[in-house]
């Protein structure tokens, strides 16, 4: 044989805008959303929530909603007993964390306002949902713990069996653990000295990860598999989780996600309702439906951040910080989730980010109240210690009277410095602070917007301008296992893919990272494309779905190009290598002569060649083989990653607060991030924008709110402030190129870069605003009434062209900051 | 039940509903059209939007009964002949969509949008989709494939 076909175009896919495959079902209508699917004799489940935030259940009464139209059976928690399990949790971050047992249905005691305590089946949804309001349950209303801050002095006990609500203590020292010196000894010597110490205490509110698609499930238990579809994250880790908790063997349950409506960490969950309707569905016999509404969705799926901070910087009198301490107390909710407890100690190994801390000091007092539960939220641990750090830089610089960026410039890492390993003990391989803050410098018209500024504060004009920075970095790419397991999250972080020449040339992949919106199929279409030298159209990327993808460890973290991207490549090379010999043979050349580029196998100084679409139709065939060769080009990659990457970036943002309302305005907002090598800058801007949005709402609009009797007051679109188009404006995005050194494509992470930054963005665009009126901290959300406090609490309501006056004297380093009135809330 | 006549991406269907039923769940649940979803129980989300005569409503907030004797559109009804209606083609184009799930109320809404308005500026545009909230694009993209649809320059 020889070549018979074109060689493809030379033109590399990665870096292409191409245009997603995955957008026409989408876009038509003709999607795969779990609560599209419908089976015969299918029934419907409806759940009974507590309306109290601390309950002891004396009774349930469930005749009348059994003798209800349509209606199969009622259950209790007391009913399921053993055989609904109990909840994972994961991530046990100490030895001795205290964790109450979590059974899917209460069982005694309702722990929060929403958690489910009895189970309506009917043959409708609508007949399940008026069945469950004729279930009578009787409380006796409990305590309830809902203030954080008292919650960890353990005024009252969320759980009174346990005797206390301090689930887990963890704590990292750099002096400790050798990457640094003593914290301790360091602020004092600021103290005693003519150093500078901040101190600040801030609040990450409750969030409401607010996916657009409720969560839905499915369960098919007819035949020999169990089948479930849900609108998960993780089809894998739960298909894992429901065997191992539940006692069915994994090989007897496949676990669909099929188009997933969006997740931000709100769907990498093993949900009460998920193992319910598993549980029904195996003892009925029968496919059952799940479908929750938004105000269950708001009330009873995981909450978000929710955290105190408190910080301590000190640094010489040029700016030099010389220590960091952070003590965090976070507020785990009613129950220790899947991977909740782990949450803040993520935010442990960057509150450092992109600074030379010479001495860093983390813990964290992970603490049980009676609210929902929290975990992972967009970024996850990583936005509440940018924040964090991201604001303190800002105070110092303040405080100092100098430029933000330039307080910056003098901590960070410079290029020349890199691989670089931080105070927190992680190995930074790349990055370059100094080229993307300049180029958002230009972009943003940093100097401009400093002079117009300076002359609003001359002028006293009733609108002042604020500038905002975030010089940010995170870690991301989910695994190394090593690392996850040193910390003692209970799974790996690697992933799976399959690689499968077809005969008709087309290429089948298959990967472990499921996704819900993040264009997977385009992007790997890509990378297999150009590693390959195939056309893009011709490779299929299948995922979600545990029977056609047995293995992998999902999607989060932005993790899914970085670990499931080079598992891909590395597979593709696996299949070059297999067919390497075939081609060989076919050509009649030695193996050592044949040479693989843009998808063909040439004979090198000749012209002989063929194309990889060739070679696959003669190892189908297999008419003639070399002896020993396996008929076969498919390939298995699993790939752990030895390093996080560290995407970074440099965000600006320009905000307008009115002095004499309170409101906020945005003006405009760049953001330059190096996210190493782009496969699809398209895609990427759109993740971008969708991040700086949600990011920029925790600054200024959402917080999940609970009144003094624990009641979830935000719990529907009405009062949680999900932003709108009206609210936002367009953004100016931009990147810099520092590939990663750390993985084949030089590739770092995205999704949850914007969310990450924006938020110490806006916080402290706000605060710049509104400096001169003695502000150093506005609450977040920033709303118009917060804001108008903060400016008239300690300005007394006088306009004045003085410059905020020094704060980190503790006795009146609150003096900015606005009361909140929603006490019960904390 | 009441019987009701309503004509649904063209064609004319006939059917004895509950006078409780909501137009999205007739159209999901009877008819098979789950194109158009439910993402809230607030009217808030605009996830359920389809034209009713032409005009764009949420059809969570209009029951089945309502659409009697009327003509509605979905998603499902928009592409002719495998050909996007061009707000689709301008969505796909401008990567005004992630998750998807808001997209068939996003895009029947953009449409309603430029009937009123075929030439609309960024803040008409912003203020026409207020009552669609999408949590995946931070809307910029959607601006644009609204502007793309509408023939105008695009700025990135
Ligand atoms: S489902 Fe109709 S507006 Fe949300
Ligand atoms: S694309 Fe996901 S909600 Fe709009």
């Amino acid at each position: 044989m020889t070549a018979t076909q074109d060689a493809p175009s030379e033109q590399l896919e990665i870096g292409r805008d191409r245009r997603r495959k995955e957008d026409q079902r989408l876009i038509t209508g003709r999607t795969r959303w779990t609560d599209n699917i419908t089976l015969p004799g299918m029934l419907h489940l409806a759940m009974v929530r507590s309306p109290f935030a601390h309950a002891k259940i004396t009774s349930i009464d469930t005749e009348e909603a059994k003798k209800a139209p349509n209606v199969v059976t009622v259950v209790t928690g007391k009913d399921l007993g053993e055989e609904q399990g109990s909840l994972p949790n994961a991530w046990p971050i100490t030895p001795d964390q205290v964790a109450p047992a979590h059974p899917p249905v209460a069982i005694d005691r309702a722990t929060f306002a929403g958690e489910i305590v009895a189970v309506v089946v009917a043959r409708s949804a609508a007949e399940a949902r008026d069945a469950a309001e004729l279930v009578d349950v009787d409380y006796e209303e409990l305590p309830a713990a809902l203030d954080l801050k008292e919650a960890a002095n353990d005024t009252t006990l969320a759980h009174p069996d346990l005797g206390t609500n301090k689930s887990a203590k963890w704590v990292f020292d750099s002096g400790d653990a050798g990457t640094g010196g003593n914290v301790d000894e360091a602020i004092q010597k600021a103290r005693d000295g003519d150093g500078i110490v901040i101190e600040r205490e801030f609040r990450q509110q409750r969030l409401i990860p607010a996916f657009m698609e409720p969560r839905s499930t499915v369960v098919d238990p007819t035949g020999e598999q169990i089948t479930m579809w849900s609108a998960t994250q993780i089809p894998h880790i739960l298909r894992f989780l429901l065997a191992a908790v539940l006692g069915v063997s994994e090989s007897k349950v496949r676990v669909i996600a099929p188009d997933v409506g969006g997740g931000f960490g709100g769907k990498l969950q093993t949900t009460p309702e998920e193992f319910i309707t598993m549980v029904m569905a195996r003892r009925l016999g029968k496919p059952i439906k799940f479908t929750e509404t938004r105000s269950e969705s708001m009330m009873a799926a995981h909450h978000g951040r929710d955290q105190w901070q408190k910080l301590t910087l000190s640094a010489e009198k040029d700016g030099t910080v010389t220590g960091f301490k952070v003590e965090l107390t976070a507020d785990l909710g009613s129950h220790v989730s899947l991977i909740g407890g782990g949450v803040p100690v993520l935010g442990a190994f960057m509150f450092n980010a992109i600074y030379k801390f010479p001495a860093y000091h983390f813990s964290v007092q992970t603490v049980l109240t009676n609210k929902a539960w929290t975990d992972a939220y967009r970024g996850a641990g990583r936005p509440e210690a940018t924040f964090g750090i991201e604001r303190m830089m800002t105070e110092l610089a303040a405080e100092l009277g100098v430029d933000p960026l330039e307080i910056r410039e003098k901590n960070w890492i410079k290029h020349e410095e890199f691989p670089f390993t931080t105070v927190a003990g992680l190995e930074y391989d790349s990055g370059n602070y100094e080229a993307a803050t300049a180029k958002a410098k230009e972009n943003f018209g940093y100097d401009e917007l400093r002079a117009e500024q300076q002359q609003r504060r001359e002028s006293n004009d009733p609108v002042q301008l604020g500038i905002g920075v975030s010089t940010f970095t995170e870690m991301c790419g989910l695994a190394p296992s090593r690392v996850l397991g040193s910390l003692d999250y209970g799974a790996g972080g690697w992933e799976h893919a399959t690689v499968r020449m077809l005969a008709t040339g087309k290429v089948e992949v298959i990967t472990g990272a499921s996704a819900h919106g993040q264009g997977h199929e385009t992007a790997f279409s890509q990378i297999v494309a150009d590693r390959l030298g195939v056309p893009f159209e011709d490779v299929e990327v299948l995922h979600g779905d545990t029977m056609v993808a047995p293995k992998g460890l999902d999607t989060y973290g932005s993790r899914s190009l970085v670990v499931g991207g080079e598992a891909l490549v590395r597979a593709a090379d696996k299949v070059i290598e297999k067919a390497k010999p075939i081609a060989a043979h076919l050509l009649e050349a030695s193996p050592d002569d044949i040479e693989f580029k843009a998808g063909r196998f040439g004979v090198r100084g000749t012209d002989q060649g063929l194309a990889m679409a060739e070679v696959a139709l003669a190892t189908f065939a297999a008419h003639n083989l070399p002896d020993g060769v396996e008929p076969s080009l498919d390939s298995d990659a699993t790939y752990d990653p030895v390093n996080f990457n560290y995407p970074h970036g440099t965000h600006l943002c320009a905000m307008e607060v009115d002095t004499e309302t309170g409101a906020v305005k945005m003006r405009k907002y760049t953001c330059v991030d190096d996210i190493g090598n782009v496969i699809n800058p398209l895609i990427v801007a759109g993740q971008v924008h969708g991040g700086l949005v949600q990011g920029i709402a925790q600054a200024l609009w959402e917080e999940a709110v609970y009144d003094d009797n624990g009641t979830l007051v935000s719990a529907s679109f009405v009062d949680y402030l999900v932003p709108t188009a009206a609210d936002t404006i367009s953004f100016d995005i931009d990147h810099t190129t520092t590939p990663a050194l750390t993985n084949t494509l030089g590739t770092k992470g995205v999704g949850e870069a914007g969310t990450i930054a924006s938020t110490p963005a806006v916080v402290n665009a706000v605060v710049d605003a509104i400096r001169k009126f003695g502000v150093n901290d506005v609450r977040m959300p920033c709303t118009p009434e917060r804001v108008w406090k903060a400016i008239h609490h300690s300005g007394g309501g006088e306009p004045t062209t003085e410059a905020a006056k020094p704060h980190f004297d503790p006795a009146s380093g609150d003096e900015g900051t606005a009361d909140r009135t929603d006490g019960a809330s904390e | 039940m009441t019987r009701i006549e309503v004509t649904v991406d063209g064609a004319k269907v006939s059917d004895e509903v509950e006078p409780r039923m909501l137009l999205v769940q007739y159209l999901r649940e009877k008819l098979g059209k789950t194109g158009t979803v439910i993402g809230c129980d607030t009217s808030n989300c605009g996830a359920c939007t389809v034209h009713l005569d032409g005009r764009s409503v949420k059809s969570c907030n209009v029951l089945a009964v309502q659409a009697d004797g009327h003509e509605v559109t979905t998603i499902e009804g928009l592409a002719q002949d495998g050909e996007l209606h061009p707000m689709q083609a301008a969505f796909h184009e401008c990567h005004a969509l992630q998750c998807g799930f808001c997209t068939p109320g996003m895009v029947m809404q953009s449409i309603d949008l430029l009937n009123d308005n075929p030439k609309p500026d960024e803040q008409q545009i912003r203020q026409g989709l207020e009552g669609n909230l999408c949590r995946c694009t931070g809307y910029h993209n959607i601006v644009r494939a609204v502007q793309t649809a509408s023939g105008q320059e695009v700025n990135k």
